[in-house]
């Protein structure tokens, strides 16, 4: 069957099975940027962006995004690489593994929560587990990242 | 120091977080066939028959691999250096499945679905044997885990497979049980820990092709890519010169990803076929068919004068390596060689026991392997003895402990797998660790607990632990730097980055030796065809013994172009003076691109490259303190950690940053061990938390509060005063965790995981016990 959606802004239309997961198409259309972790839809690293809201890629039938927006972290460069440049700081990018998909999900968080406090993130960002970072690091650069966002703003 | 001890951004961050194609399973070809492994369902079973016709006739289905179509081999898939101290006790197919999840055959097809269809129609006949299950009763067990001939150990290990003993160890100093029948106090207690998984977020992945040489070409998520190379080549009977094994940027390891998994199998359909094929591993495969960590059982006495002086210490372990014996010895040696020297005024210390096969998931390297389960042990058995000796455990620790330029026989005694290496404690800070730790945790104020309400404590433990940097003797790193026009360097690394950020310090090695900035280093690793020797990524060895070849390299080709600076200057070397843009002469000076143009397009032309190479002659430990600030509430023995304060003396932290990010990395792995992980397996054999909705690692909500310090350190022998810091993280929790919660509730959690269940249990007890 055939879809019609946006990928990061641009107009696609793809042939699929009724059965193909998101997850799947995106990566053999060659978006590798979502990551496959695990196969509960628990680990959060095949994220990505359906009108704005984070689901995990590998629960979602292509077949029902239809008119939607979908956003991997090609769509959000810019915020990616402040991101990158504040995880860098930290020292808590490590694998590597997890990053565009926790990219996606702060983005998302930035869009919905104006000023997040520290329980905030977590809440937030619980579901993107990190077995390489302990978290803390990774917490100090998203709010280095939305701190640099907000002056950007101002 | 122009970059190191700096928070230099690593090199890989940005370009993973923009999503390009890094990882194996973004490099797989396009065309690749699926390769799917058909698993038993069986704890432990003969196979009888396989008929895979009906797979076979499926469209799409290319090829169906059972042990027929294999040489018996035995190998191991231990991912260590060779020869082995593993037994050979794994055949790439068997007729035999040792374990839920263990390899019956596997499928090769152009899709994933008709390759899972195809597994569905193959027909396999079993005979059911009655498995192993209970480690505690595997030894002299009438049913044997490997009952086949054609097994061996490389040279003596104590491999004794008809009783089910894959490894054993006995060594003792002094007369243990005359100094503990001397001792004024003695404890005895016994400790269980259990198996961890690994939980890497990258599942283990590999693809194959051959290439227009008709080499086989590798790509793995490997943390070992020189050992692949070599058991690839045994396994599979291709010459080690048709083959290259390729490590892209790896999605975490952590030891999970030091031994073989699908590499045998994929590489097999390859050459078969010819085709290209790739394999990644689901997350029930990680859990299931992969390794975990060694569950043990420890008995530990110590033995005190009434001053509170240690005197001895006896430890008997009994290790579970499941169905293979990966790491079955060198895990369990280092339960002790990397523990018990932290009490070195011993007058007697004695470690043994034996190591069994059961028909459980294989155990495997992880991150602190053998420590963080000796440490558990004796560090709580520590605190148990001060409250016999009403004894302060900061006292306690400060009086018994090892200190600078002091050592341990133990040392000499034990290696991994092997001897051991005398050396002193050239570095050690663990008393400032312990002093500092204690002001930043908030000691004084909450030892042993503060009441916070009626129902709330909050209280505090503390453990310390060391690690090492490194096999001496065995474990190899190499180096190649090559200068470029326009002055720029590639640094060619067999060195294994596997998330941990080596390619990051290593290239700060280099910059600081040749006074650049680390973007005119060019990094490069694990490239079995174009990046020298390495043994790879575990061992706490890649800062401490491939940054020492670094090191060399560097210096190396920093005289080579002070001579090349001298010939084109037309001028004597030693007056030449180098700071890493420009060589000046008296008046004359030439810039390092100047020289890099002309050595390659005009005068003296030549290719200036160089090599190092490094084996440890020592394997010099980091340590640290680590304090658990707790809250619970007394009624439910719910808890939560406040904070958990460390403070590591790995000589100087070449990264400050990144190597924070591995001792927090660690803490939290050793958290996960001391209260949310564990593996479990039912009264069939089949493991029950094979995904992440059964097996809970740590979220950010369980990790409050992180406090991390280093030690001011240099330890000589390190590049740029380094030690090693990607192990020693993680030992300290389970203890740490153990003991505040003694200080808190006053009862000894003696088994992992530490959980309000086993603590109401205990209260329970506790209370019965008393009225």
């Amino acid at each position: 069957m055939k879809v019609n959606f946006r990928l990061n802004g641009q107009r696609e239309s793809w042939n699929v099975n009724d059965s193909e997961y998101l997850l799947d198409s995106l990566r053999d259309n060659n978006i590798l940027s979502v990551k496959r972790g695990c196969d509960t839809t628990s680990c959060s690293v095949c994220t990505v962006l359906l009108d704005g809201k984070p689901v995990p890629s590998c629960s979602v039938l292509t077949a029902s995004i239809e008119g939607k927006e979908v956003t991997t972290v090609e769509g959000i460069k810019k915020d990616a690489e402040i991101l990158a440049k504040h995880m860098g700081h930290e020292g808590a990018d490590q694998c590597g593994f997890c990053n565009p998909s926790l990219a996606l999900t702060v983005y998302a968080m930035r869009h919905e929560i104006k000023q997040p406090s520290n329980d905030d993130i977590k809440d937030f960002l619980v579901g993107n587990l990190c077995r390489c970072t302990g978290y803390i690091g990774q917490e100090k650069a998203i709010k280095n990242y939305l701190e640099e966002i907000n002056e950007g703003n101002q | 120091m122009k970059v190191i001890n700096k928070p230099i951004p690593s090199v890989d961050g940005k370009g993973l977080m923009l999503g390009r194609p890094a990882y194996t399973d973004d490099l797989a070809d396009k065309n690749s066939l699926i390769v799917k492994v058909l698993r038993s369902p069986h704890a432990y079973a003969k196979i009888v028959s396989i008929n895979s016709e009906l797979a076979e006739q499926l469209e799409g289905v290319e090829i169906v691999l059972t042990h027929k179509d294999f040489n018996r081999n035995a190998f191991t898939r231990a991912g260590q250096g060779y020869p082995e101290p593993s037994p050979h006790d794994k055949f790439v197919l068997d007729e035999y499945v040792r374990h839920v999840g263990d390899e019956v055959c596997c499928v090769a097809a152009k899709t994933e679905k008709i390759a899972s269809e195809a597994l569905k129609l193959i027909e396999v006949e079993y005979e059911i044997l009655e498995p192993v299950l209970d480690f505690e009763q595997a030894v002299d067990n009438k049913n044997i885990v490997h009952p086949e001939e054609d097994i061996y150990e490389m040279f003596p290990i104590g491999f004794e497979p008809k009783r089910n003993i894959a490894a054993a160890y006995h060594m003792e100093v002094g007369a243990v049980e005359d100094t503990l029948n001397e001792s004024d106090v003695v404890i005895s207690e016994r400790f269980f820990t259990q198996a961890q998984a690994h939980a890497m977020m990258e599942p283990h992945t590999v693809n194959a092709r051959l290439d227009y040489m008709d080499r086989l070409v590798l790509y793995s998520s490997t943390q070992t890519p020189i050992h692949v190379r070599r058991i690839l080549s045994q396994t599979l009977e291709v010459p080690l010169s048709r083959i290259r094994v390729i490590k892209p940027r790896v999605g975490g390891g952590f030891g999970g990803k030091q031994a073989l998994h699908g590499e045998m199998l994929v590489s097999a359909v390859t050459l078969k076929t010819g085709k290209p094929s790739k394999m990644v591993y689901t997350r029930k495969e990680v859990f299931e068919s992969t390794c975990s960590r060694h569950p043990m059982r420890i008995d530990i006495s110590l033995g005190a004068t009434k001053e509170g002086v240690l005197e001895a210490i006896d430890c008997n372990i009994l290790s579970d390596t499941g169905a293979y014996g990966e790491h079955a010895l060198t895990v369990f040696m280092v339960a002790a060689s990397k523990v018990l020297p932290l009490y070195n005024k011993v007058k007697s210390v004695r470690f043994f026991g034996d190591v069994v096969y059961t028909n459980h998931t294989s155990a495997g390297a992880y991150r602190g392997y053998g420590a963080i389960q000796g440490n558990f042990a004796l560090e709580s058995a520590i605190d148990i003895l001060c409250k016999k000796l009403d004894m302060d455990p900061l006292k306690f620790r400060e009086i018994n402990m090892i200190k600078e330029n002091e050592t341990s026989p133990i040392f000499e005694i034990m290696g991994e797998g092997t001897e051991g290496t005398a050396m002193n404690m050239d570095t050690c800070k663990l008393d400032y660790c312990l002093e500092r730790g204690k002001e930043l945790s908030g000691w004084d104020k909450i030892y042993p607990y503060q009441q916070i309400s009626d129902t709330k404590r909050r209280a505090i433990g503390v453990a310390i632990a060391m690690q090492g940097s490194g096999i001496p003797y065995i474990d190899m790193g190499s180096a190649t730097i090559k200068f470029n026009d326009d002055g720029f360097y590639n640094l060619l690394i067999g060195a294994t980055d596997i998330g941990q950020g080596s390619d990051t310090v290593l290239s700060q090695i280099a910059a600081e030796t040749l006074m650049c900035d680390v973007d005119k280093m060019i990094v490069y690793s694990s490239d079995s065809d174009l990046t020298p020797f390495d043994t790879g990524a575990y061992a706490s060895s890649t800062t401490y013994i491939s940054g020492n070849a670094v090191y060399k390299a560097a210096l190396k080709m920093k005289n080579m172009l002070i001579e090349e600076a001298a010939l084109a200057l037309e001028v004597e070397v030693d007056t030449i003076d180098f700071d890493g843009q420009t060589f000046t002469s008296g008046e004359q000076s030439i810039t390092i691109s100047d020289l890099g143009n002309r050595l390659y397009y005009n005068e003296g032309q030549k290719q200036l490259s160089a090599t190092g190479s490094y084996v440890g002659t020592k394997s010099p430990p980091p340590f640290m303190a680590g304090y658990a600030d707790i809250t619970i509430d007394v009624e439910t023995a719910e808890f939560v950690i406040n904070n958990y304060t460390s403070v590591v003396d790995c000589g100087v932290p070449l990264n400050t940053k990144l190597a924070q990010g591995q001792v927090e990395g660690g803490i939290v792995q050793g958290i996960g061990m001391a209260v949310y992980e564990e593996v479990q397996i039912n009264q069939k054999g089949k493991m029950v938390t094979n995904d992440f909705l059964s097996y809970h690692i740590p979220t950010r909500h369980e990790i409050k509060n992180l406090t991390t310090e280093f030690a001011k350190s240099f330890e000589e022998s390190g590049p740029y005063g380094a030690k090693s810091v990607g192990e020693i993280g993680i030992d300290t929790p389970p203890a740490a965790l153990a003991n505040a919660i003694y200080n808190a509730v006053g009862v000894r959690i003696t088994s992992l995981p530490i959980t309000p269940e086993k603590i109401l249990l205990a209260l329970k007890r506790k209370d019965e016990t008393n009225e």
